[in-house]
Order: structure tokens, then sequence, then C-alpha cells
């Protein structure tokens, strides 16, 4: 996908004061976050399940060049094929490839954020072959001129069911409906028709289970159990670091990503897909792929920020993230919006293209709090500030800033005058109401605000003050 | 006992009245208070916006300056949980430091959580005759655990009734430097701060961070509500006013 990050703070501009989308997004509390919180209560101790969830998770990844050859090996055992790619084309050329080889003609494909990274379905549009997203969010996306997701587990959460009525009349060429239950049906009614003359079925992987060889698959609409079910060629896309041990890991997070993510008990489906359909089998494709992505993860892997590879892709951080909820997804500018967009998108994009994302954070940590495998995700946040830091990428102005404001309070002498001056003039500015409203190179600050003025003595200058009165030493305060 | 007042560099700079209101407050608890002269700042800003060398140094003067003490406090959720929770990842290669900044992050207490469970503060001195309610800074929620010990203080004082607001935990847009360089989202998260606090239709909304209260009342005061004050949890249980405890002198 193309990287759009460098504009985040145009894009948050707009859509501060995009009133339709802001009023999708106030329904994110009642759509995510209250469901969340409701659903916590039916896990006995959730605390000890998100730590056993993180520990899963790091178990993966401390061995996981050896769990990958596990996969491998048991997925091959099984009948499917393991492919591996390093880069976005190598995502895009191993499907096309994969088409060819069974004269693939029409696709379908279930959510995969993976292959939103690499622009698969414009890949395999280039290549002269049809494919259809089926997952309905994405499904109206496509419609409209594939416009990016806004959301990972709600990738059309910015649209409007009128928006939606008014795609499907143009697209479908129906009357305009108005209720969702009809708009639902009418989207069913569509993809059944894909579904029966589609040659290949492409989804996404939520998990990679080494001990089997396994692909899960968690969705609601029942779509991914279609696409690779009818179509005689399935191909999962997911990264190596989905890789999970063993079954039993599977039911320990599965207890916690659904919960996470839309307050579910568990997710109306949940596929466990192993191997290609057997001798006397009914269900199942003939030709099984696994593509397993790197795209940037083994540096993720090696670096300070490794934590974030931990991610189950429950959307929760962004849900709970101040910012997101005001500013929406397609203001983060790639595959990945929130909290966690802002560590993987300059991980994988470059932090140069993405430096905004993990400054543009108030570091409330809401979003470390509700991470079902506890991910740190403002201590990654600051790691990658660092790094722009030392990268000098931050403009002058700030770093001058910062510099002469460590300067000063290394030396308490030139800090208490410094302070005793600068309180002063902020008193002169506030007025009698004791509100300035426009402070010379802080306009970040009072474009927006009032800066309330101080009382122009400082508590150091005022304390000391006291201290040399009698009465005050008597009552046991020292200096 | 003796107790380090870390009074802040914004508590120092733009509200000194909360400082005087600690002080009282640990006075009042019986706390033998000594007030670091060349303490400036914790910091937080350096350490946040990626400088990790200012950061440790101005965290290894504040160390040397607090560690005599038995406990070190600040009004503050955030400056204590710089030191609390932040302090250890910047010196961990140097074992030395570690250990010290170990035992001080272990007597590092945020004013109302030392209030309620360092000290017998029989008597609540302050007065306020209104209502209130009471915003949940991150810093102090999320690294201090400060939740029930403002309220439970607040409820001691005379005259107060606290109105709770909606969302009274999500972040009021502050973030340091955030409000800076990202000040029009900043601004919203304020927005959205002060209509949860004119709903609850309280005379003051009350807090435990200055930067916070700096970002909610220059918001507030720019939609021109005049009238809702804003003031430090300190300010309200001391009963010092910042007219009068901002200049003691006048």
């Amino acid at each position: 996908m193309q990287v759009a990050s460098m504009h985040f703070k145009a894009r948050a501009h707009a859509n501060l004061y995009d009133e339709r989308l802001q009023s999708k997004l106030k329904r994110l509390e009642a759509k995510f976050v209250a469901k969340r919180r409701a659903s916590l209560h039916e896990v006995d101790d959730f605390e000890a399940t998100r730590e056993a969830g993180k520990g899963i998770r790091d178990r993966a990844l401390d061995n996981l060049d050896v769990w990958l050859q596990l996969f491998e090996r048991n997925a091959t055992a099984r009948g499917a094929t393991v492919l591996f790619a390093e880069t976005p084309a190598d995502i895009n050329a191993l499907v096309l490839e994969i088409a060819a080889k069974h004269r693939v003609q029409k696709i379908i494909k279930s959510k995969s954020m993976v292959s939103e990274e690499s622009a698969l379905d414009h890949a395999i549009e280039a290549a002269g072959l049809t494919v259809v997203e089926t997952d309905l969010g994405e499904y109206i996306l496509q419609i409209n001129n594939y416009e990016p997701p806004s959301h990972i587990i709600g990738p059309a959460l910015h649209k409007s069911k009128e928006e939606v009525a008014e795609l499907f009349h143009k697209t479908h060429g129906t009357p305009i409906k108005t209720g969702i239950e009809e708009l639902c049906r009418e989207a069913r009614g569509v993809l059944r028709q894909h579904y029966l003359a589609a040659d290949m079925g492409i989804t996404g992987g939520n998990f990679f289970v080494a001990e089997t060889g396994s692909v899960v698959l968690v969705t609601n609409e029942g779509n991914a159990t279609l696409a690779t079910t009818l179509p005689k060629v399935h191909i999962a896309i997911s990264g190596i670091e989905k890789i999970v041990p063993t079954l039993e890991d599977v039911a320990t997070l599965m207890r916690l990503l659904p919960r996470s993510a839309t307050g579910q008990s568990i997710s109306n489906y949940v596929d466990i897909l192993t191997g290609t359909k057997g001798e006397g089998e009914f269900h199942g494709a003939e030709h099984m792929y696994f593509i397993v992505v790197d795209c940037g993860r083994t540096d993720v892997l090696a670096s300070e920020v490794r934590a974030a590879l931990r991610c189950i892709r429950c959307g929760a951080c962004m849900n709970h993230c101040p910012v997101y909820q005001n500013v929406g997804g397609h203001s983060y500018g790639w595959v990945y919006p929130g909290p966690i967009g802002s560590i993987l998108t300059p991980m994988y994009v470059g932090l140069d293209k993405a430096q905004d994302l993990p400054a543009a954070s108030t570091m409330c940590n809401q979003c470390g709090v509700v991470c079902p495998v506890k991910i740190p995700l403002p201590d990654l946040q600051r790691k990658l500030r660092e790094q722009a830091f030392e990268r000098h990428l931050r403009p002058w102005y700030e770093r001058m800033g910062h510099a002469a404001w460590s300067w000063m309070a290394l030396r308490p002498a030139v800090y208490a005058l410094g302070t005793r001056l600068a309180v002063n003039v902020l008193k002169a500015m506030g007025g009698r109401a004791g509100l300035i409203h426009r402070i010379p190179f802080a306009g970040g600050w009072t474009d927006g605000r009032d800066m309330p003025a101080p009382p122009g003595r400082t508590f150091r200058d005022q304390y000391r003050q006291m201290s040399r009165q009698p009465s005050r030493q008597q009552q046991g305060v020292r200096r | 006992m003796r107790v380090g007042l870390f009074v802040t560099c914004l508590v120092d700079l733009m509200r000194p009245s909360v400082g005087f209101a600690a002080l009282r407050l640990l006075e009042a608890a019986g706390a033998d208070v000594v007030v670091p002269p060349a303490q400036t700042c914790c910091g937080q800003p350096a350490y946040n916006s990626g400088d990790r060398k200012d950061a440790r140094a101005l965290a290894a003067k504040l160390v040397a300056e607090f560690e005599d003490c038995d406990f070190l406090v600040a009004p503050s959720g955030s400056c204590s949980g710089m030191i609390r929770t932040h302090y250890g990842d910047l010196f961990a290669d140097d074992a030395a430091m570690t250990a010290r900044v170990a035992a001080l992050a272990a007597k590092t207490r945020e004013l109302t959580d030392f209030l309620v469970h360092e000290t017998k503060l029989d008597r609540v001195p302050g007065r306020f005759d209104g209502s209130v309610t009471y915003h949940d800074s991150c810093a102090g929620l999320r690294e201090m655990g400060t939740k029930r010990q403002p309220r439970a203080l607040l409820a001691r004082v005379e005259g107060l009734e606290l109105k709770e607001m909606a969302d009274c935990e999500t972040c009021c847009g502050f973030g340091g430097t955030f409000a800076l360089k990202f000040g029009e989202i900043s601004s919203r998260l304020a927005d959205n701060k002060c209509a949860h606090i004119a709903a609850t239709a309280a005379d003051a909304v009350v807090l435990g961070d200055v930067g916070c209260m700096l970002n909610i009342e220059g918001r507030m005061r720019r939609l021109g509500n005049a009238k809702t004050q804003v003031l430090h949890v300190a300010e309200v249980l001391a009963g010092d006013r910042p007219a009068s405890a901002g200049d003691p002198a006048a």
C-alpha cells in the first residue's frame, strides 16, 4: 500500500473536521469499548490470562526459527506447501505463480491485512485475473475504488449505512436499500455467486500452529469458511510472527482475542485448517499453500521494539486510544493505524516516512492497559522517538528547545534566574485576566488554548523568603 | 519521618500554590519535610522526546538530591511516575545506579497516595463549599495507581460534594510536549474533557497534575468558560486558593 504517513498532521486536521467521520468514531465506545469491558468478567482471571498470552507469544518469538521449521515440516506432511516471502513484491509474485500453475481465473479473498501491505489485489488485477473481497467491510472498500481500510478488524468502520447503500445501488444496479439487514442480504446474494465461480481462495491467518501445521482463521461472517472450502486452491498469507507452538496455546489466545476485539466470548466462526482434502474427506481445498511473510518482521525481531510482534491484531489499542478515537484510522496513512500502527508502520516502511506516528501519542497508556498480550506500546513509541532523536529527524527548533531546557535544569543557579525572569514575563503577558492568548513559538499551544499565567514568583523564590522568617523555622520547616 | 518534597518544575513556575498546599498537608500529617533547594526537573520532557542522555543527567541529579529521604513525595502523578516507573530504564546498563534508582523508586509516592497510605492525617484542613468533579490524570492512574486516594481525601473536605464525570479516566490531551507538537489534536481531546466536566455542572474540576490543569483550563477559558475553577487536589485539601497562596509575601 502507498505510504501516506508523512501527511499525518494534515490528514488528522481534515478528519477532525469531517463531521460524518466524527459521528462514526463516536460509536467506537459502544461498539467496542463497552462490549470488551462487559466480556472480561466471563474469564475468572483476565489479568492472569493476559500474562499467559504474553508468555505464549514470547515463547514463540524467542525461538521463531525453530517453530517455523516445525510448522513447515508438519504442514508439508499434511500435503500443504509452505513458501516464504521476504518482500511485499515476493508475496504478489508467489500468489501469481500459484494462480498460473493451477490455471486460476477468479480469486475470492477473505480478510488479510498482510496482503494490504503488498497491495495484492492490484497485482492480481494487473495480471488480468479477477479478485473479489468477501469480508463485508473489505468488499465495501473494494467496490469504492479500493479505499484503504481505517481499522484492522472493522476496515469500513468509517463508512455510514447510507454511503454503503449508495455504493451497492451503484455497483449492483439494484434498488437503493435502507436497512442494514437488507444490505447484508444483498451482499450475501452477490458474494454467493462469486464463491461458486472462484478457482482459488486467499485468506489471512490469525495463527499458524507449529505442532499441527494448521492455520487458524477467526471471523464473524463465515466468509473464510466458504473461501477455503469451495475453491480447489487455498492460500493462507500471514506474518512469520503469527506462529504459535501448540493448539493448546491457541485455546488460551482465543480467550483473549475475541473479547479484546469485539467483546465476544468467541467469534461466530473459528476455522482450524490442516492440510489438503484427503481421501474420502468431504471438506477442504485440493491444493493448500502457506505464504509466510517477513516484510520487515525479522528486523523488528532484532530491534528494541520486538514486543510489537506479540500483537494478535485485536484492535483494542486503537479502540481505546484517545488520538485514534478523534482522528480516525486514515490519518495514520498505512495498513495499521492506532498505537500498534505507530510502531509497525515506521518499522515496516521507514521511520523517516512515519516519524509523526510514534510522536502523536499522549502516552496515556490506555492502549498498554488493554492490550491482551501486554505490549508496552508507549514504551515502544518512546524507543522510536529515541531513534528519531538520534537520527536528527525532528525539527531544529524542537531540538533546541529541549536542549536549552535540559541545559538550564542541570544548572540550578541558571535555572533559578531563568525561571524567575520567565515567570515575570509570562505574568505580564497574562494581563489582568491572567490568561495568555498568544505565545511566540508556542502556537501549537495557543492556537487552540489560552495559557493560564503564573503568579509571577516561583515556588523556589517564595519558599526561600518564607524559610528566612523565624516563625516558619519554628514550625520545623527546613530549607 | 523525613519527607523530601519534589515540587516539580511546572508547580515551581506555573502554580506555586500547589507546592505550598502540599507542604502544608505533609506537615499537617506529621512529616518532617525537606525541600532540596537545587531541585529542578525530573527529566521527563527529555525522556519522552527521545533524548536519553539529558534525561539520564537530570535523573542522576534528582536521585542524588532525594536518596537520603525516607520518602520522595510529589504533587504529581506524572513526575512521580517518571521516577518510579521509568528511571530504571534509563540506567539499565549501570549496576550501581540501578540499585540507587530502585531504592528511590521504592520510596517515591504521589501526594494523595502518601497521605492516605503512609500517614495518619486525622483532619483535612480544607473547606470547599460547592461541588467538584475529579479527573484521573493518566500517569497518576496508570503508573501510580492513584484512583481512590484523592477521592477518599476529598470526601473528608467539609462542604464538598463530588460529582463524577463520564470518561474521567480518559486523557485530557496534554501529554507533555504532545500538546505543542500536535496542538490541534490535543485541543480536541481537551474539548471532550471540557464537555464532560460541563455536563456535571460542578463548580470545579479537581486533579493531581499541573500539566493537565494548564491544558484543561487553557481550553476551557478559550471556549469562554470563565467560571469553572480548575484546582489541584492539594489546593482543595489544604484549603489554599491559588490567588492568596500564590504570593504569600504580598
